[in-house]
């Protein structure tokens, strides 16, 4: 058995309007895919689902872990490891500090800051926005978790960054994880693509 | 109750029953209000007791739509339930109307009774924390705009409140007793004599028709606003 | 359990760091209860027999001055999310949130209450009953107001509406807070601080599945 994801017929409709519907995916591990589409078309809130941060309005999202067992409902979130498009870096606190706190809170090691460029003594509200998008990264490798989830992921940085994440997504699915990303721009790593908002 | 959980159920049924159920209004009033203007005047009270066939049923209405609100509110977070949504939605207005009509008619009948308008009373401080209950749950619906979210914000928050209100009432007694070398008050209403039952029960009858009138128009109202504005958001209008 | 700790750790450095609540909290607190002797006069008779009450209503506008960020500011910037996917259930996450605000302010709030009482010049063991009264039903007040700032935390201006949902639900702490003090003035038994301590025991322990509730629905926004 490997890692799997699968989502059979979801749909979501947010107020009035249909995002999507009858959406089907099947990701093994290894698998990296490019979620594209308008703006507006549903990415952000199609990787909400997929985290079971948002009840879809119809459909399931299913992940198979390594040992077999499926797992689906909210036991979901303790698989998902989430790049969301606002950084979640507190002005008040340091580099160090910041990722010191999600490694506790996730029960991993912390990660060392030079790895994504970053100094540990630098405050939060010093941050660059590139910057805190490699913080941004640095926690979701921290994570651990074997569905990565991330919204933008290319927002802000440069080249290095750019170079950084890709590195990162290529040794995850390498590793037997499955990585999904909304993006506009063409992630440096092959995978495959799904475009939203063409319906 | 399951029957009339889909909206479109729920609108044959209670177009039907609509006519029936405000002309039973009507007549439960006319018959109310005849009896409690024509008993004889209280010994003590004398006319004033007259205001109390209008301050006691709109407080015990006031007090069921909160029953009925919070059981809305825990249908509506279970069940998930857009009609119960509603329900709740719709409600918590109307209780708010019945507090206040409490609170007025209370204060009324205190002018000649107790000498003030508004006197620091058990019942009436319960009361004007219900009022401020009721305001809050509306206020929170009306502040969150996704309506799903709003309907399932105010039930959180009207459940919570029906935990505390026994709570709130008895701290309020508790702190009447406690206060009360300071009060010029008795505890407790006046003992009801007879004469005085058939008109109040008929009063509390055509209160609770009211209500129901009432929220039954406006759940109605609100269906077919949502229906309307799904036409008009998906362009088949 | 380690978890816990952390939400807490972090939340109490987020607390004291400069643009924390804490620190205001305290300072309104202290403003109020110097206004009201400017608008009522100096005497101490008077001052002591409306303390427990003008400290008590300064002190639950202070607690709930910094509540409104309790969960918003998490919110806003994400982090919330991967509190969410986190190993920790929304309602340890509350719990947690609601903890470091009382550490964070009603503890505070009741030593600075001490201080406030003497200068209202509450005699003795009227100043031990309101510090109690403070320390027992001031976690009460972090808990509920924690239920109202879940609630709200979505909501761009939710700072307005917060004190007006949760005020209400706070009246018994006001009443039995106050009122095991001015039984002691009056020299009466109450089971003012009983009530009160079990009223707080209650609020904790549900609020924090009414706050993840409250979480929950907003997450999908």
């Amino acid at each position: 058995m490997t890692f799997a994801l699968a989502i059979e017929r979801l749909a979501l409709t947010r107020g009035h309007r249909r995002l999507f519907a009858g959406l089907d995916l099947s990701l093994r591990a290894g698998d990296l895919l490019s979620l594209t589409g308008p703006n507006g078309a549903g990415k952000t809130s199609l990787l909400r689902v997929i985290a079971g941060l948002l009840a879809p309005t119809e459909g399931i999202v299913r992940i198979r872990t390594d040992s077999g067992e499926a797992v689906d409902g909210e036991d979901r979130a303790r698989l998902v490891g989430w790049l969301g498009d606002r950084d979640a870096v507190k002005p008040q606190l340091d580099v160090g500090e910041q990722l010191r706190f999600w490694a506790k809170l996730y029960g991993t090691p912390a990660p060392e800051p030079e790895a994504f460029g970053l100094k540990p003594q630098l405050p939060g509200q010093y941050l660059s926005s590139g910057q805190k998008r490699r913080l941004a990264l640095a926690r979701l490798v921290l994570t651990g978790r074997k569905l990565w989830l991330l919204d933008e992921p290319l927002a802000a940085l440069d080249d290095d960054g750019k170079a950084l994440l890709a590195g990162k997504l290529t040794a995850h699915c390498a590793a037997g994880g499955i990585a999904i990303a909304a993006t506009h721009d063409p992630l440096g790593v092959d995978g495959l693509t799904l475009r939203l908002g063409d319906a | 109750m399951l029957q009339l959980g889909n909206p479109r159920r729920f609108l044959d049924v209670t177009g039907k029953l609509l006519p029936w159920l405000a002309a039973a209004t009507a007549v439960l009033f006319a018959v109310g209000l005849w009896l409690a203007l024509n008993v004889p005047p209280d010994y003590q009270q004398g006319d004033s007791v007259r205001i109390m066939f209008l301050h006691v049923p709109a407080a015990w209405v006031a007090m069921m739509a909160y029953g009925l609100m919070a059981f809305a509110g825990a249908t509506a977070l279970v069940g998930r339930h857009p009609l119960a949504d509603i329900a709740l939605k719709t409600a918590a207005p109307l209780g708010a109307v019945f507090t206040a009509l409490g609170l007025v008619t209370g204060s009324l009948w205190g002018r000649p009774m107790w000498g003030a308008f508004w006197v620091w009373d058990g019942r009436l401080t319960s009361f004007l924390l219900l009022l401020f209950l009721y305001l809050g749950i509306i206020a929170l619906g009306n502040a969150i705009e996704d309506e799903v979210r709003a309907a399932r914000a105010a039930a959180v928050l009207a459940i919570v409140g029906a935990v505390n209100l026994p709570i709130i009432h008895f701290s309020v007694q508790w702190w009447t007793t406690l206060h009360q070398g300071a009060s010029i008050l008795r505890q407790g209403g006046p003992a009801i004599a007879p004469v005085f039952l058939w008109p109040l029960a008929i009063m509390a009858l055509a209160y609770t028709a009211l209500f129901m009138t009432l929220w039954i128009v406006r759940i109605r109202t609100t269906i077919l606003e949502r229906k309307a504005a799904v036409l008009v958001a998906t362009g088949r209008a | 359990m380690s978890a816990l700790r952390t939400v807490i750790a972090r939340d109490l450095m987020l607390a004291v760091r400069a643009g924390g609540g804490a620190a205001l909290a305290l300072a309104f607190f202290a403003a109020v209860a110097t206004l009201v002797p400017l608008g009522i006069g100096p005497d101490l008779k008077l001052l002591a027999r409306i303390a427990a009450g003008v400290l008590w209503v300064a002190a639950v506008l202070a607690a709930l001055l910094s509540l409104d960020r309790l969960f918003q500011a998490d919110f806003e910037d994400g982090s919330l999310d991967l509190m969410a996917l986190a190993p920790l259930s929304l309602e340890a996450l509350a719990f947690a949130k609601i903890v470091a605000h009382w550490l964070s302010t009603g503890l505070p709030l009741t030593v600075i209450g001490a201080l406030l009482a003497v200068a209202y010049g509450l005699p003795a063991a009227a100043t031990g009953t309101l510090v109690l009264a403070l320390l027992i039903g001031t976690p009460a007040v972090s808990a509920i107001g924690g239920i109202g700032a879940a609630l709200t935390l979505s909501i761009r201006r939710g700072g307005l509406i917060l004190p007006f949902i949760v005020l209400p639900l706070v009246a018994p702490v006001v009443i039995f807070g106050a009122g095991a003090v001015a039984a002691v003035l009056d020299g009466l038994q109450s089971g003012a601080l009983l009530f009160l301590a079990a009223f707080s025991l209650l609020a904790v322990a549900l609020a924090p599945f009414a706050a993840a509730a409250g979480v929950r629905l907003n997450l999908g926004a």
